[in-house]
């Protein structure tokens, strides 16, 4: 079964490296990663702006192209997310919070240079995974019923909310707003709109281009307008700068293999998107660092385990984005509607079917990483110099391309009006000490989340029983019932101690 | 020491603008969050709940409304944990925050009514107005650049499918 697997990587690499096919992945990644070092642009719009073109193109190039955009765009993201504090594909949301006070700190070019390393070391482990574990992944998560899917999304939410930055109770207020907000639109089963406020164009729900770059992008000009002189202009970023010391690579070394296990581990779990699985390893590298207290203030571990995450997950999300149609986040799904149009149904079937396609997108996306840090090494100079353009300038730029990007994803307007209001929101909420992030977590798994509650409960005739009866789920929901007790616990002991020290300050 | 507890230090310690006197934020921001989950419960209520083995459209919305209000409560009962702070550190940005949201609107208006072109200048040109020091020369000098990134990029190479001029939508 392995040699087998290993003999079908050996052919996607030679359809990888066919010179026609290296060529388009190439002008993918280039493209990618300019559009994803503009603020205000993601690897939603890149690769949404860029899918007409693949229109009239053979599937395989087609998709080589997207998947070289998605790897060039992320990339580009992690720039704008480090140097910019702009997370424009959400899992950067989790690179700002350390990488971005990095940046204040000077340290913008190791905290880059950590996580091209991570995401290339995450990224090829986890083609070594796919290897030797897919055969028994897609086994696994056949068995997954709509208990186990509840629960473990259960848990994405309980630890994203709770162990976000700042207050865990508003860090589970955000996820529930989260929540609410991917309830709008059409209910799929009974088919009646929910908080569309008679808006035809919300039927839909809202769209999650909208979302994120409304609360970081809007939001955040909102906040930082005539407050933010530069921008990360006063750090110069050379070459030198971008290569860690040992003793960082030496630091940055086990979250880089935690962050890899944490996202190859979640990447099987269809649904699961990246977002969630970054939140955990980030959780994970605080709740075990004897120095929780730098987290937000710039830890390189804060840097290299989240992005380490997110690399191997995409590598790994393929199998059950591929294999059961269920995309584990909005980019996913793109590919997969890229795939749609050129005529190709995913499934079980599509793995043998259409193996060219399939091994060839793995292949290229460890030939899209060897190009991407080849493609860096000289240009983080003219990226760089993108960046130190004066933020009166660069916010007003950024609002145009961000109108363009969210008209872009479906031609509408209304949507741009959608972005101003979340952008007024995030505002409000930053300026009330919350965390916006965790908004973006309830939201993209809100939907999927409310379907599996559902079947569970029909099949279960409505005993909650269900999630505790199953025993995956069952851990599932003991490991989230554990989080939320230490949270209470962690609460009591310091209104315990808030007491003490004002008794003993005699007041 | 907690995470939470070193942010309020930090902030005791950045000193705050007085302005609207003292001012205990999270008071501010349970408020929010209850309005927020009981309107989410009540709709949610009233677009139908079903039964927990035949759950209507409303049942998931409105537990998830009522979680958030609840999270407000406790925000708010929390807030005695900290020292009120005095004002909200800043002076309120009038200007820029209209500028910005005028901006887009202005980008929403145009583009359906002008198309591409005007709408890129108006909200390049009004935003870049928003901030201190920008003169016009310099704002219509951004908008002017922009507007041709607009064109190669935009128009030309990505085909964007909107037209660069209209005329009354």
């Amino acid at each position: 079964m392995f040699l087998q697997a290993l003999h079908d990587l050996g052919a996607g690499f030679a359809v990888a490296l066919e010179p026609h096919n290296l060529m388009w992945s190439f002008f993918g990644v280039l493209v990618g990663n300019l559009i994803g070092v503009l603020p205000g642009m993601g690897a939603l719009s890149a690769i949404s702006l860029l899918l007409p073109l693949t229109y009239t193109m053979h599937p395989v190039p087609a998709i080589l192209m997207l998947a070289g955009i998605f790897y060039g765009s992320q990339y580009g993201g992690a720039i704008g997310a480090i140097l910019l504090n702009l997370p424009c594909h959400p899992p950067h949301a989790v690179t700002c919070l350390d990488g971005y006070p990095m940046t204040q700190q000077g340290k913008g070019g190791t905290a880059l240079g950590i996580a091209m390393m991570a995401s290339f070391f995450a990224a090829s482990c986890g083609i070594l995974v796919m290897i030797f574990a897919s055969p028994l992944l897609v086994k696994v998560a056949f068995d997954f019923g709509p208990a186990e899917l509840f629960s473990i999304m259960l848990l994405g939410l309980v630890a994203g909310g709770t162990m976000s930055r700042g207050s865990p109770v508003k860090g589970v207020a955000m996820v529930g707003l989260g929540l609410l907000i991917g309830c709008v639109g059409t209910d799929v089963n009974t088919d009646s709109y929910r908080y569309t406020f008679g808006f035809m164009q919300l039927q839909d729900g809202a769209e999650l281009v909208a979302l994120a770059l409304g609360l970081f992008g809007v939001g955040e000009f909102l906040v930082n307008v005539n407050q933010l002189t530069v921008v990360g202009g006063q750090t110069k970023l050379r070459l030198r700068d971008m290569r860690p010391s040992w003793a960082e690579i030496r630091r940055a070394f086990p979250p880089m293999v935690r962050g890899t296990l944490v996202g190859t581990l979640f990447g099987a779990m269809p649904g699961t998107g990246p977002t969630v699985t970054t939140f955990i390893a980030y959780a994970l590298e605080r709740k075990i660092s004897r120095t929780p207290e730098r987290f937000g203030y710039g830890a390189l571990e804060g840097v290299a385990a989240p992005e380490a995450a997110s690399h191997s997950k995409t590598q790994v999300d393929f199998i059950p984005t591929m294999s059961l149609g269920i995309p584990g986040d909005a980019v996913m799904a793109l590919l997969l509607g890229a795939l749609l149009i050129q005529g190709i149904e995913p499934g079980p079937q599509l793995i043998t079917e259409h193996a060219d396609i399939f091994w060839g997108l793995i292949a290229s996306f460890w030939v899209g990483n060897v190009l991407l840090v080849i493609l860096n090494v000289p240009l983080i100079g003219i990226w760089v110099r993108l960046l130190r353009v004066p933020y009166r300038f660069l916010f007003p730029s950024a609002l145009f391309f961000i109108a363009v990007g969210v008209y872009s994803t479906n031609n509408s307007l209304f949507e741009i009006g959608e972005t101003l209001v979340f952008g007024v929101l995030g505002a409000v909420l930053v300026a009330l000490r919350f965390t916006v992030a965790p908004i973006l977590l309830g939201y993209v798994l809100g939907p999927i989340i409310e379907e599996n509650f559902r079947r569970a409960m029909l099949i279960s005739r409505g005993h909650l029983a269900i999630f505790v009866e199953r025993p995956i789920s069952a851990a599932f929901v003991a490991i989230s019932a554990l989080l939320i007790l230490l949270q209470i616990v962690f609460a009591l002991r310091g209104i315990y101690r808030g007491r003490n020290k004002r008794s003993a300050a005699g007041t | 020491m907690t995470p939470t507890q070193a942010q309020t230090a930090a902030e005791r310690k950045t000193g705050a603008v007085p302005m609207l006197g003292r001012i205990q934020r999270d008071y501010y921001a349970g408020a929010l969050m209850m309005i927020i989950g009981l309107a989410a419960a009540y709709l949610g209520h009233s677009y139908g709940m079903g039964s927990l083995s035949q759950m209507g459209p409303g049942f998931f919305p409105a537990a998830v409304g009522i979680l958030v209000a609840v999270m407000g409560v406790l925000i708010a009962l929390g807030a005695r944990q900290h020292p009120p702070e005095a004002g909200w550190g800043r002076a309120p940005e009038w200007r820029g925050w209209s500028c910005i949201l005028l901006g887009v609107i202005a980008f929403i208006v145009v583009a359906q009514y002008g198309g591409l072109l005007p709408a890129t200048f108006a909200v390049v040109f009004i935003s870049a107005k928003g901030a201190r020091g920008t003169t016009i020369w310099q704002a219509a000098g951004l908008a002017l650049a922009m507007c041709v990134i607009c064109v190669v990029v935009f128009w030309w190479a990505l085909q964007l499918q909107l037209p660069l001029f209209a005329w009354g939508g």
